[in-house]
C-alpha cells in the first residue's frame, strides 16, 4: 500500500465551530511562565488590503530558554511547564486576533547556528485551500542579523516577518500579514 | 537523507508534499483563492526544531459525548445517523497515537450552526455540528453523527458544496497540522466543485472520498463510513540513522 498524505482544504466559509469559538487558546504562556511579556496583535489582510474577518491564526513557539515543550526537542533542558507554547485565536471583524505570551528563546538552527527568537505561524482562512507558513521575529533584536532563516530571505523583503513594538502598550507587538499585494509577506515552502 | 545537526541538537526532516497531492493555492474557479494566497514564490525553509515540533494540545477533559453528535442535545437530531471511523497515518504507514481531531459540519439540512451561514434551511436545535476526539494507540478513531447536507454558496451561479465533513488533525509537528474535508462516495457534486477540484491529482482527490463500510455499518441503527487520513511523516526514524 501506498501512503500518501491527504489533501488539505479550506476551513471556510463556516469555520469557528468548536475550533476557534469554545477552543481557541489565547495565551501561549500562563503567568507562571519564565520571560518577557508579550501581547502580540495579528491582523491578516487580503490583497486589496481589506482586513480578513474570518481566518485562524496558530502560533507555536519555545519557551524564554529556547526549549519546545515537546519529545523531539533532545536538548537537554527543562521545559517550562507553564509555557504550552501553543495559540490559535479566530480573526474578528478588522482581521486581527490578540494572544499573550512570553518571548521565546534562541533554538538551534541549520548551519549550526542558533536561530533568532521567532514564533512560527500558520494561517488559515476560507480562500486558503493550504495553510500558509511563516515567522514572526522581533524588530530591534540583534540575533536577527545572524538568523539563517531570515538571511535566507532577499533583503528587502525581511521586514514583512518583524513584529514592531506597540507605542500604546508596554509589552505590546503589532504583526500584519498581507495574504498578498504590494506588501505581501513572507510565507515559507515548508 | 536523514537526519541533520542543528547547533548539536539532532532533527529529522520530514518528507515535502508529492507534486499534484495538494490542492494548487491560487485555483482561479475559486474565487477567493486569488485575493488570499502569495503571488510571489514561496521561501524554501529548511526543517530546524520549530518545524518538526508540534503542539501537544486538545488531551485535557475529553468528555463522553465529544465524539457523539448525536448525544450533545435533550433530543436526537434528524438525519442519517453514520459512524465515521477510520485510521490517521503518517506516510512511512506507522500510526499516529493520541492526536486529537476536531470535526465540524452542517446538520442534514446543509445549514451550519453559523452566524454568517444564511442558507434558508432549517437549524437543527438538538445538532451543533462540532466533535473531538483523539486518536488511540494504533490511530484509530471514531465519530458518531449524522450525515450532512450539501448547501449552496456564492462562488458562482447555482454553487453548492458537495456534503462533507471538515477534519482538522494536529498530528506530531507543527508541519504535519491538516485541515481538510471528506465527502462521501458517488456525490453528483463533485464535478462542479472548484474546492474538490483544486486538488489536481485526480488519485489525491479520492484520497478524501471516505469509503462505504459495511463492517462498520450497524444493523438497525447506522451505515458506516471509513476515512483514513495520511499525514506527512519524518525521512527516517531515529532508529535508522
Ligand atoms: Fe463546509
Amino acid at each position: 500500500m501506498e501512503y500518501v498524505p491527504t489533501p488539505s482544504q479550506t476551513v471556510g466559509p463556516y469555520l469557528r465551530i468548536g475550533l476557534t469559538e469554545k477552543r481557541s487558546v489565547k495565551c501561549l504562556a500562563g503567568p507562571e511562565a519564565k520571560g518577557e511579556r508579550v501581547w502580540l496583535k495579528c491582523r491578516v489582510l487580503d490583497g486589496d488590503g481589506a482586513p480578513v474577518n474570518d481566518a485562524m491564526v496558530e502560533i507555536w513557539q519555545a519557551d524564554s530558554e529556547g526549549k519546545y515543550n515537546h519529545p523531539d526537542d533532545r536538548q537537554a533542558k527543562t521545559p517550562d511547564s507553564a509555557c504550552l507554547g501553543f495559540g490559535r485565536m479566530g480573526t474578528g471583524e478588522d482581521g486581527s486576533c490578540e494572544f499573550e505570551t512570553v518571548k521565546p528563546g534562541r533554538v538551534p538552527g541549520p548551519g549550526n547556528r542558533l536561530q533568532a527568537p521567532h514564533l512560527n505561524v500558520g494561517v488559515y482562512a476560507r480562500g486558503i485551500l493550504l495553510q500558509l507558513y511563516t515567522r514572526i521575529y522581533f524588530d530591534g533584536e540583534p540575533a536577527n542579523e545572524e538568523d539563517p532563516i531570515l538571511i535566507s530571505v532577499p533583503a528587502e523583503r525581511r521586514e514583512t516577518l518583524l513584529a514592531h513594538r506597540d507605542a500604546d502598550r508596554a509589552g505590546g507587538w503589532r504583526f500584519d500579514i498581507h495574504l498578498c499585494g504590494e506588501q505581501e509577506t513572507v510565507f515559507f515552502d515548508v | 537523507m536523514g537526519q541533520v545537526t542543528n547547533e548539536g541538537s539532532i532533527v529529522t526532516p520530514y518528507r515535502r508534499y508529492p507534486p499534484g497531492s495538494q490542492p494548487s493555492r491560487v485555483y482561479e474557479p475559486y474565487r477567493s483563492t486569488v485575493r488570499r494566497n502569495p503571488a510571489k514564490p514561496l521561501i524554501f525553509l529548511p526543517h530546524t526544531l520549530s518545524e518538526v515540533t508540534g503542539p501537544v494540545y486538545g488531551h485535557d477533559a475529553m468528555s463522553e459525548t465529544d465524539n457523539d453528535l448525536t448525544r450533545q442535545h435533550a433530543g436526537e437530531p434528524q438525519g442519517e445517523r453514520i459512524i465515521v471511523t477510520g485510521r490517521v497515518l503518517d506516510d512511512n504507514g506507522r500510526p499516529v497515537p493520541n492526536t486529537l481531531i476536531e470535526i465540524w459540519q452542517a446538520n442534514a439540512a446543509g445549514r451550519y450552526l453559523h452566524q454568517r451561514d444564511q442558507h434558508p434551511a432549517p437549524l437543527d436545535p438538538n445538532f451543533s455540528g462540532a466533535g473531538r476526539t483523539l486518536t488511540d494507540g494504533n490511530g484509530n478513531y471514531r465519530f458518531v453523527t449524522i450525515k450532512p447536507g450539501p448547501y449552496p454558496w456564492f462562488n458562482h451561479y447555482n454553487a453548492w458544496r458537495p456534503a462533507h465533513i471538515h477534519f482538522s488533525v494536529f498530528g506530531r509537528a507543527f508541519l504535519t497540522r491538516l485541515i481538510t474535508q471528506m465527502y462521501f462516495p458517488g456525490d453528483p457534486l463533485f464535478a462542479y466543485d472548484p474546492i474538490y477540484q483544486s486538488v489536481p491529482d485526480e488519485k489525491a482527490r479520492q484520497r478524501m472520498i471516505s469509503k462505504f463500510d459495511l463492517e462498520t455499518t450497524q444493523p438497525q441503527w447506522a451505515l458506516g463510513f471509513r476515512f483514513d487520513i495520511v499525514l506527512r511523516g519524518p525521512e527516517a526514524t531515529p532508529f535508522e540513522a
